[in-house]
């Protein structure tokens, strides 16, 4: 598989669209009127200054928070809202601004832990860890160790992740987001605060699986040179509001996004 | 290097999926089973059956059970106590009116009125945490046990207020009431902890056990990651409650031979609560340690000065294990969250490397 191109993805299906969202903590409007899609296949990247309504248009998307209006489209189906549980079952994963990890669980519990989703065999089963369960457990164990591999982080499976610096527990946790393996996987700003190196890597492995697995992307990242490499489209909010909307070069030039960025009063 | 993996290559994923997966390991807990079934009925005087090893196994089927509520999930429950009254009254109920089904039954079966009772009272665990679910549980607590003490037909209107066991029989020896030796108690008493911290084991290694921890450890991503919050915590509520439930019906017909509503007490909550803490949080291992320690320090404490010596008024002995006991709970949690589980754990990876300081 390869990735596709600007052209595809403008006319490729919509899997996901927000109409109208619009979203308030109390006097605080942390998203007004907010319409864009992604594209099945695309790397779309989310930017604006800080509290600008990047996060919380996650959470509306995997149903964390109720926007109190517009609609959303996943998978051509709309609601006023989604429900967590249905946003993870219906392929949409995340990652966290400040890494929401299982902390005392090992890398490789948590990853398994991702795959709680696809596990069924019953209770009955689990308490005899025999028979199903247990071949249950080996074959999502297989996919775990693919994950590691592909992430490179053989050597702290055993480990409990807080205990792992910063730039390797972003790692574990795009992995257990993996796990789950998504159709519509959100990234909230997986490069924070890591080095150039580590950064690279995490370009890399983002790309990979946009490209491999076909991984449609929601990206919200700071640095505008990771944004611009890594993007098919790129939207602008600020102030909760939306400002731009395009391909990377479109929203380079764009005057609204320059101001924002400069900090020009409104 | 006494004790140490070098050599024990995991060829396939079922063998490292194994719970014990170094050799050493395994043998351990053989021969501790052993030791537990064999050597510990054949040698063993009644006072060590009797006062020491079957309560131990059943407070450490409680400290299990509190432990899945608290340390694997994250929940905190001081109403322990009421959950293994249930059980014992619920039993004790089964018991008398189907006198013809083997006792072991019943008190297995006890386990799922005490689950339900969980249950019921784990629903508010979806809206509140921590301290303010800790209270929640503590007025379960005290209504249940009212409700031991002021309805007189869960002790089928004895004038004691108390439920009494009598003898019944497993191929024709008797297993409860005042015939049945301690040596039978505590084998069945054994059998019945083996087993449950056997599947307490498989449970906490697999799908339901990294759900309940994934759930401790962080709910939000948890949910986002498409657990249902509700539906497993009150799975914890039940296979915890369970657990204590049976606890409370073998402490009845297994070792006390009848009780009282006070036995199910808050004193009792926290007397497990304590050994999970000293124990450590999240371990099954610890709550065989934690038993031990709680329960029997105090009579170590009691018994062995005189027998070195030494004369201390039962009083003085009462006041110094409640000094000692307090004293190392407040150790543990300042020091060693993880408990005595995870001194094990220290000592085990230093002895991995010995001689060697890493
Ligand atoms: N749970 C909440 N309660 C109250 N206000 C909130 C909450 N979450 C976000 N906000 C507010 O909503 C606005 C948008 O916040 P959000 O976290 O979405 O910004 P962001 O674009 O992700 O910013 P950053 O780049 O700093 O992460 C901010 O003013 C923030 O204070
Ligand atoms: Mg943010």
């Amino acid at each position: 598989m390869r990735a596709p191109s600007v052209a595809e993805i403008a006319a490729g299906d919509v899997l996901l669209a927000v109409e109208g969202v619009s979203l308030a903590f109390g006097g605080v409007k942390a998203v007004s009127d907010v319409s864009f899609d992604i594209r099945k296949g695309e790397i779309r990247a989310i930017i604006g200054p800080n509290g600008a309504g990047k996060t919380s248009m996650l959470n509306v998307i995997n149903g964390f928070y109720h926007p109190q209006a517009g609609r959303i489209t996943f998978k051509g189906k709309t609601r006023r809202a989604m429900r967590p549980h249905a946003a993870a079952a219906g392929g949409i994963a995340r990652t966290f601004q400040n890494v929401a990890l299982f902390k005392s669980m090992t890398t490789l519990d948590n990853i398994m832990a991702g795959r709680s989703l696809k596990m069924h065999k019953s209770f009955f089963w689990q308490i005899f860890r025999h028979g199903p369960a247990l071949s249950e457990e080996i074959e999502h164990r297989k996919t775990a160790e693919e994950i590691i591999d592909f992430l490179e982080i053989e050597h702290i499976r055993r480990i409990p992740v807080g205990k792992l610096p910063y730039g390797l527990q972003k790692r574990v946790e795009l992995g257990r987001a993996l796990a789950m393996e998504p159709d519509l996987l959100l990234l909230d700003e997986p490069m924070a605060g890591m080095n150039l190196e580590e950064k690279e890597d995490m370009s890399r492995y983002i790309l990979s699986m946009n490209n491999y697995y076909g991984t449609t992307i929601a990206l919200i990242e700071h640095d505008m040179g990771v944004v611009m490499d890594l993007s098919d489209r790129v939207v602008v909010l600020d102030y909760g509001r939306k400002i731009a909307d395009g391909t990377p070069d479109e929203v380079k030039k764009n005057k609204a996004v320059i101001d924002a960025y400069l900090g020009v009063a409104h | 290097m006494l004790y140490r993996e070098a050599g024990q290559f995991k060829t396939n994923y079922a063998s490292d999926l194994a719970v014990f997966p170094i050799l050493q390991d395994r043998m351990g807990i053989a021969a501790i089973l052993l030791v537990a079934f064999v050597a510990v009925p054949y040698f063993g005087n009644d006072f060590l059956l009797q006062a020491i090893m079957i309560p131990f196994l059943i407070f450490s089927l409680a400290t299990i059970g509190l432990n899945l509520l608290t340390g694997y999930t994250g929940l905190l429950s001081l109403g322990t106590g009421a959950f293994m009254g249930v059980g014992a009254y619920a039993c004790y109920k089964l018991e008398t009116l189907f006198p013809g089904v083997n006792i072991i039954v019943w008190i297995v079966t006890a386990g799922f009125a005490s689950a339900a009772v969980g249950v019921l009272f784990g629903l508010p665990s979806l809206r509140i945490k921590g301290f303010y679910l800790a209270i929640a549980t503590l007025a379960a607590q005290f209504f249940l046990q009212w409700c031991f003490v002021r309805i007189p037909w869960l002790f089928n209107y004895n004038t004691s207020g108390a439920i009494e066991v009598g003898t019944h029989t497993l191929f024709g020896i008797p297993i409860t009431g005042p015939n049945a030796t301690s040596t039978t108690r505590y084998l069945i008493a054994l059998s019945i902890v083996v087993v449950m911290t056997w599947f307490a084991s498989n449970l906490v290694h697999g799908r339901i056990g990294r759900m309940w921890m994934a759930v401790r450890d962080m709910d939000i991503a948890a949910e986002l990651m498409g657990i249902r919050l509700l539906p497993t915590k009150l799975l914890a509520f039940a296979v915890s409650s369970f657990y204590c439930g049976v606890a409370g019906a073998m402490l009845v017909f297994l070792w006390y031979g009848g009780a009282e509503a006070d036995v199910f007490s808050i004193n009792q909550s926290f007397f497990i609560l304590f050994m999970v803490i000293v124990g450590g949080l999240g371990s099954l291992l610890g709550s065989f340690l934690g038993a031990a320690f709680i329960f029997i320090l105090p009579i170590f404490l009691r018994y062995v000065p005189p027998h070195v010596g030494m004369s201390i008024f039962p009083a003085t002995v009462e006041h110094i294990t409640f000094m000692i006991t307090g004293g190392l709970i407040i150790f543990f949690l300042i020091v060693e969250p993880h408990g005595l589980a995870r001194l094990w754990q220290t000592a085990k990876q230093k002895l991995r490397v010995w001689p060697f300081p890493y």
